[in-house]
């Protein structure tokens, strides 16, 4: 336990790095899986294509590979990071996350009442219209919940950056376990403890706004 | 076009074709003329030169059989063996978690099961194995194993336990009502019974399991990502994009066939009439509920019954 005090400035700054590694790329994976996911129920077809193409690969790729290829195969394109660390890890989670992003956001706008996509055509609005001014607002409702554990799936994820040089969690764990040889079960189980802090209140908050949004349909 | 997509616009008239059909050839002309320019840059930087010769007639008096033998039988061979040993055990003591919740009388037996499933899926992978390696000072294949074990055990009990609440109430009454135990009435009524309807999403969760695998690429485990590094630092870094694609590729391609499987598997059963049905006549599970439960199970707490992706 004295380990874990002792070291608790260092694990918090990593801590802080695994929230802030969770909370930007976490942004830009909304941003990135709604258009992915706009692009699959969309009636063009070439969109529709390029939206499914993209979830089938992103999904069964190893999170691993994904940090491989920016971090060691990209610079062979032509894309070089400034420096290793925060934004290719950025990227590589922002883009994976994308995928389940977008799975979690159609699962909610197919739960839309099929009456209402149906009125919002009848009384005459087109595609984009219905979908930002109809379905979309309720859609949101329903893709919340599963939008949280995906959040809480990233937040595990993260960790896949202690290997490609980010210092977060798992790395500063790892350092420190080398550092103590003695304690390194109770420094695991201390850093085991941060990332519950972040997953379960997530998780509480997910069932919360799911018993909230429940509405009937 | 999807029943899903129709939903959202009308089948089209003459004057809507017309125009689907420009923005087909528009967008189509668009990723054709993106697709043209990547490959413009990538032959730029040389991406097609005769680095890809490294696959059949390697530098630095190699054999391409040596190549071979790194990738598939060393690396890929690595990724399945951490896999077969890892999922037999995430299953069965998932299997015995899932049965404990539901079978046993004793409290302190299903909160202990409650309390290990809740902790163990909501911590990265990473972490369990660099607790076996650093921690206990296991070997890097028994930490990759027990990393995957220990998280997927976690999985599983939580797609089992969808499972088992998915199912009829009435299957449980009859168990107890013909005077076998909870444990009984669990193990040979209902267990069957969920592990069919949940048989996709544990499929899934396999390829989860194997994706994840590739972690051990970060507590020294010689599997197939490992590999393809170790090649290239020998090789040279200008070998690293025909390397990274062999592997990427065979990645890509044993998890799409085991997702496949799932799906056909999901399919075969929504035809079936051997799965559980609700007195309504509706299956116990709707389509997509098995997916969306392992979803739920891999990322979330108590948000069950959410149709998740």
């Amino acid at each position: 336990m004295i380990t874990f005090i002792d070291e608790f400035g260092t694990i918090w700054g990593a801590f802080l790095a695994t929230v802030s590694l969770t909370a930007v790329s976490g942004v830009l994976a909304l941003i990135g899986g709604v258009v992915v996911a706009t692009f699959r129920v969309s009636p063009i077809g070439p969109l529709r294509t390029f939206g499914t193409v993209y979830v089938e690969i992103v999904r069964n790729t190893p999170l691993t590979l994904m940090f491989f290829f920016w971090v060691f195969v990209a610079p062979s394109f032509g894309l070089v990071f400034p420096e290793l660390g925060f934004w290719p890890a950025i990227v590589a989670l922002s883009l994976y996350t994308s995928a389940f992003v977008c799975e979690a956001m159609r699962s909610g706008i197919n739960s839309v009442g099929l009456g209402q996509a149906e009125a919002a055509r009848s009384i005459g609005m087109t595609f984009g219209q219905s979908l930002t001014h109809v379905v979309l607002p309720q859609a949101w409702r329903s893709a919340i919940p599963p939008l949280i554990s995906v959040l809480i799936a990233l937040t595990k994820n993260t960790s896949v950056a202690a290997g490609f040089a980010f210092t977060e969690l798992v790395a500063i764990s790892q350092r420190l376990a080398n550092r103590h040889p003695a304690d390194v079960i109770e420094l695991f189980v201390g850093v085991g403890l941060m990332y519950l802090l972040i997953t379960i209140p997530l998780g509480v908050l997910a069932s919360r706004v799911e018993k909230k949004v429940a509405f009937a349909r | 076009m999807s029943a899903e997509a129709s939903v959202l616009y009308d089948a089209p008239g003459p004057k809507a074709k017309a125009r689907d059909r420009v923005y087909n050839i528009v967008f189509t002309a668009a990723f054709v003329a993106l697709f043209i320019f990547l490959a413009w840059q990538f032959y730029d930087n040389g991406v097609f030169d005769d680095r890809w010769a490294v696959l059949w007639d390697p530098p630095k008096g190699q054999e391409a059989a040596d190549v071979w033998t790194a990738l598939v039988v060393r690396g890929l061979g690595a990724t399945l063996l951490a896999t077969v040993i890892a999922a037999p055990i995430a299953l069965i003591s998932g299997g015995l978690l899932a049965v404990a919740r539901r079978g046993m009388t004793k409290r302190a037996g299903i909160w202990s099961s409650v309390i290990v499933t809740e902790i163990f899926r909501g911590l990265p992978v990473l972490l369990l194995m660099f607790l076996a390696k650093l921690g206990f000072g296991w070997s890097p294949l028994w930490s990759v194993v027990f990393g995957l074990a220990v998280y997927n055990m976690a999985v599983v009990a939580e797609i089992l336990r969808a499972g088992l609440a998915a199912l009829p109430k009435g299957q449980r009454e009859a168990g107890l009502s013909i005077g076998l135990s909870p444990m009984r009435t669990t193990l040979m009524i209902e267990l069957p019974q969920a592990v069919r309807i949940m048989l996709p999403a544990l499929i899934s969760q396999i390829v989860v399991l194997l994706k994840d695998s590739s972690l051990g690429y970060i507590v020294g485990y010689q599997e197939l990502l490992r590999q393809v590094k170790l090649l290239r630092d020998y090789f040279g870094v200008d070998y690293t994009i025909p390397l990274f694609f062999v592997g990427a590729a065979m990645y890509i391609a044993i998890n799409i066939t085991v997702s496949r499987l799932a799906i056909w598997i999901e399919g075969r059963m929504r035809r079936s009439n051997h799965v559980p049905k609700r007195p309504d006549g509706e299956d116990a599970m709707h389509e997509g509920g098995a997916e969306a439960a392992r979803f739920t199970a891999n990322t979330g707490y108590g948000t069950g019954g959410t149709p998740g992706p």
